[in-house]
């Protein structure tokens, strides 16, 4: 198969409530470019929405701001998400199981990791003292 | 950006049917929490969500919905939901919540089924 020429877009956008719809739109716009279908489009879409929302709620980056890198090679789709926040350990983020999450007194949240990992093709997680990076693909 | 969520509430047979409109965010997920709890105080303990009018979901919003199914539960209600978009639905079978709801193709097929279980 003849190698297409990588194609690149970068979008800041500010930590602010519905912010992640306009990652989200970029992502479906890409997503037509490369001709994903319906419905890998939309899980990328959900899967970013989640990423952004973890940043906004639990990076505490001074700077408020999410980087987002979306490439485009051949068959394949790469969403690095970026910020400048304290980081988090992704071991210690426990795995949620709804028959906990129905127990009286138990927080509902907690998902956000499991959906981005099961809507995407693969899902890597960078984080540390500086910020975190968050490198997903899915495949066309 | 967005435009707001709306949620619309009637009742038919001793159902609840929620029909929303908009992004299920933290302010979707808390607008159908709290009619839900309204209506649920006041006896009612059959629930459908009609989420033709909602074709993005986030897990903060479907936080509310697992509130509302663990109420749902323990007042040996049901909870069930229709014309999902195929997200909704996907994102609901990966959390688990299609083990304790129905997913129905339409308000009508939701309707038929719940009203046989009276």
């Amino acid at each position: 198969m003849p190698t297409e020429p990588e194609k690149e877009i970068n979008l800041t956008i500010p930590m602010i409530p519905d912010m992640e719809i306009a990652a989200s739109r970029t992502a479906e716009a890409v997503a037509e470019v490369m001709e994903l279908d319906e419905d890998k489009t939309a899980e990328v879409s959900m899967a970013l929405i989640e990423a952004c929302l973890n940043s906004f709620e639990h990076s505490h980056s001074e700077d408020r701001k999410v980087f987002i890198t979306f490439r485009v090679k051949n068959e394949e789709l790469t969403i690095i998400l970026r910020d400048n926040g304290t980081g988090f350990d992704p071991d210690k983020v426990e795995e949620p199981n709804i028959v906990e999450k129905l127990k009286p007194g138990i927080s509902k949240r907690g998902w956000g990791l499991k959906l981005m990992e099961k809507m995407m093709d693969s899902l890597v997680i960078d984080s540390g003292p500086n910020g975190t990076k968050i490198t997903m693909t899915k495949k066309r | 950006m967005l435009d707001s969520f709306k949620v619309d509430t009637r009742q038919q047979d001793s159902i609840w049917i929620f029909s929303t409109y908009g992004y299920i965010n933290n302010l979707g997920g808390e607008a159908i929490a709290k009619n839900f709890n309204e209506k649920h105080a006041a006896g009612g303990r059959k629930f459908l969500f009609d989420l033709a009018g909602s074709k993005i979901i986030n897990s903060i919003g479907v936080s509310y919905l697992i509130e509302i199914l663990e109420k749902i539960l323990e007042s040996k209600g049901e909870l069930a939901f229709c014309n999902c978009a195929p997200i909704i639905e996907k994102t609901f079978k990966i959390m688990g919540i299609t083990q304790y709801t129905k997913i129905f193709g339409t308000l009508d097929e939701a309707m038929n089924h719940m009203r046989e279980k009276a």
